[in-house]
């Protein structure tokens, strides 16, 4: 019991502090290493719930994919540069948003505690978690019949979202007549030649 | 004083404040982006608890789902960041006002 209380404190102090890390940071590369900080907080508090398999997601797909992603993109760009956070582009903001931060947290309490108080313990069609079996068991049996349809249309948008990202990411072609297309390609041979090669 | 889901719930309310004043406070669209990610991550959290709660796995099924979505729209997002900061280095989300080209 003791433990796990303590677990909880460890992980929801790692949670608060790399959240706001992200928000103050200067450098977006440390707001990166911030948000990577927080959602290994998530994922213990995902093994303390029992979820374990979803914790190992978590890690895997948001620290090693997403993550690293921001990071790349981050470098790409070179906009590693710190910014200057000392300013308020518009005036009263910064103020604005605390007071509507304070206020959206009492909300949003209040409303967790009643979520729990009035809930129905009403369960859906699908399997209960203290069944014996393992985590990842239950959950497959559930994604892979229940959910099938859902899963599938996943695929999906998982393929949409490549053909998005390399349409949006490519370079625009060149334009064969452009006077502005650059001395590189002149460089590297005719326009003809490069032309073609577009 | 043991750890009941109230505690993960008040937590994950505070977790998603934190996210949603960043994303309307910060101006770099990267951070800004970054702070979805923590309002995501804080919903995650509440799927979590309510299954546990509930003594019922659909919670977690939603959580998987909803890590898929957000990893094919951070793709798509940072794709279009990366239009953007190609064409006008250092662009803030306040110069992005037009949507022509």
């Amino acid at each position: 019991m003791i433990i796990d209380t303590a677990v909880f404190i460890v992980a929801a102090l790692v949670i608060l502090v790399g959240a706001l890390g992200v928000i103050f940071s200067r450098n977006p590369v440390h707001s990166a290493l911030m948000l990577v900080m927080t959602l290994f907080g998530v994922a213990v508090l995902f093994v303390a719930q029992e979820a374990h398999f979803l914790a190992a997601v978590q890690v895997i797909v948001y620290a090693g994919a997403i993550v690293v992603l921001f990071l790349f993109v981050i470098m790409l760009l070179g906009v590693d540069t710190a910014e200057n956070l000392s300013t308020d582009p518009l005036g009263g903001q910064r103020p604005a948003a605390g007071v509507v931060a304070v206020a959206a947290v009492g909300l949003l309490a209040v409303l967790a505690v009643r979520a729990v108080q009035v809930s129905t313990g009403a369960q859906s069609l699908s399997l209960p978690l203290d069944s014996g079996r393992s985590n990842i068991s239950v959950l497959a049996e559930v994604l892979f019949t229940d959910y099938v349809y859902a899963f599938e249309v996943t695929s999906v948008l998982l393929v949409i979202a490549v053909v998005g990202a390399v349409v949006m990411a490519r370079r625009p072609r060149p334009a064969p007549e452009d006077p502005a297309a650059g001395p590189a390609e002149v460089e590297a041979g005719t326009t003809e030649a490069a032309a073609e090669q577009a | 004083m043991t750890v009941d889901a109230t505690w993960y719930l008040v937590l994950s309310a505070m977790l998603f404040t934190i996210g949603a004043c960043g994303l309307l406070v910060r101006r770099n669209p990267l951070v800004m982006f970054m702070c979805v990610e923590l309002m995501l991550n804080a919903v995650n959290l509440t799927f979590v608890t309510f299954s546990n709660v509930l003594n019922d796995v659909s919670g977690q099924v939603v959580v998987f789902f909803v890590l898929v979505v957000a990893a094919a729209e951070v793709v798509v997002g940072l794709g279009i960041i990366v239009a953007i900061l190609r064409r006008r280095p250092n662009a803030t989300a306040d110069d992005v006002s037009l949507l022509r080209g």
